[in-house]
């Protein structure tokens, strides 16, 4: 696992492994957020973003406070505090300096602290034992992953608008159904690249 | 406890115990608004967990313990949480409890524990918990909040239950690892193990619900 290069992990982030499709994480916010492609985009962006800097970050942490002080089993409350921080770190930058990208992001922000694909990174960087580059390179992956399947998932949406669909199966349960058929898809990537 | 301004239970007629709305609340929460089939919250353990029955009964259990503990620690200090780090105070109870649960397994069913992996973990950020602890812990008294938690968790470990009781049948043609399905005439549907299959479960699952539930607008709401 150690000698994979972090290329092949950010390649594998995207398609093999999509965090998304394969190990089903920010599935809250994607049904809920993919109703529109802008949206999607938006928040596509803000959780590459957020996902790559608190990959670092909890990195950090993990390998150096954590490790050595003995404090492994207090990693989730670490990971989650260091996410909410941060993420309310960027609200106020961008707030302060880029108003146009608030608006544009802003709302975002919120909602991606209980976004599971964040936490769910860093947990797999460290179940996995990814070293910093490979870990840069899975959060990257992974952040992208996420926005591109919740951007397919938001094109495909608005062209069922115009579907017939049996009344009970409107609204989530196709979104679900379809989310299924584009995980089949992205199984066509598999034995491209593999990791785990 | 005594509460006695709220109406009286609408089953024993008394302000014992619940402060006058026990059943339905856990009507409420187990049925009615189900977590997962109707409001369509918490999906992606529901997902990622279900590929086995017996994995889907330890996380249920797992969420109505992390549920339960939270729901009742919040309910206890509502009054002495201030309003502007409420969120940041759930957060950290709902991590402790889930903490608490990890280090069980960890000790006591290791297998158990590898092979859900960082889902445990990721409990903290199930919205659910985090749902019931915001909307009803923060304004009901303690035994109250016990059984939304209890409600709700179930409402969970049910659904989690029959989604993975359907996908370890067809996937594999077992149950709890032992056949069921023969394998003379049946050949194990391997992608409802796979990811696809989740979603096709769960997108059933919800239809199910709605199609019993009769016809209701749908909600989207996170």
């Amino acid at each position: 696992m150690s000698q994979t290069s972090a290329l092949v992990i950010f390649i594998a982030a995207i398609f093999t492994n999509n965090i998304l499709l394969t190990n089903f994480l920010g599935m809250c916010s994607f049904i809920a957020c993919s109703g529109q492609i802008r949206t999607s985009l938006g928040l596509g962006t803000a959780v590459i973003f957020v996902m790559i800097m608190t990959t670092i970050l909890n990195y950090i942490i993990y390998h150096f406070v954590l490790v050595p002080f003995a404090l492994v089993h207090l990693q989730f409350i670490v990971f989650i505090a260091v996410i909410a921080a941060f993420v309310q770190l960027v609200e106020m930058f961008v707030e302060r300096f880029s108003p146009r990208l608030y608006f544009a992001l802003g709302i975002f922000l919120p909602l991606i602290t209980v976004n599971c694909a964040i936490l769910g990174a860093s947990l797999f960087m460290i179940i996995r034992k990814y070293s910093f580059l490979q870990s840069v390179g899975f959060g990257v992956g992974a952040g992208i992953g996420w926005a591109v399947a919740i951007v397919l998932l938001a094109g495909l949406r608005q062209k069922m608008r115009y579907s017939n669909i049996p009344e009970p199966f409107q609204g989530v349960p196709i979104a679900m159904v379809v989310t299924g058929v584009l995980a089949m898809a992205f199984m066509g990537f598999a034995g491209m690249v593999s990791i785990q | 406890m005594a509460d006695n301004q709220r109406p009286a239970c609408v089953s024993c007629n008394t302000h014992r115990l619940c402060g006058g709305r026990g059943l339905l609340t856990l009507k409420q929460g187990a049925w009615a608004s189900n977590p997962l089939a109707i409001q369509v919250l918490g999906i992606c353990s529901a997902l990622a967990v279900t590929n086995r029955l017996e994995n889907s009964l330890v996380m249920g259990g797992a969420l109505i313990f992390v549920c339960v503990g939270s729901n009742l620690l919040v309910s206890l200090l509502r009054k002495r949480t201030p309003h502007r780090i409420r969120m940041i105070t759930e957060v950290a109870i709902i991590a402790t409890f889930v903490i608490v649960f990890d280090q069980f397994l960890k000790a006591f069913y290791w297998d158990m524990s590898k092979q859900l992996g960082p889902y445990v973990g990721l409990i903290i950020t199930n919205c659910i918990v985090m749902g019931r602890a915001e909307a009803f812990a923060l304004q009901n008294p303690p035994i109250l909040s016990i059984v939304d938690g209890v409600a709700n968790g179930l409402g969970y470990a049910v659904v989690l239950a029959i989604i993975g009781f359907f996908r370890e049948l067809f996937g594999t043609g077992e149950i709890f690892g032992r056949q069921v399905l023969s394998g003379q005439w049946y050949t194990p549907n391997q992608i409802m193990i796979l990811a696809p299959g989740a979603f096709f479960a769960l997108g059933i699952v919800i239809g199910v619900f709605n199609a019993i539930k009769g016809p209701e607008p749908e909600e989207k709401k996170p």
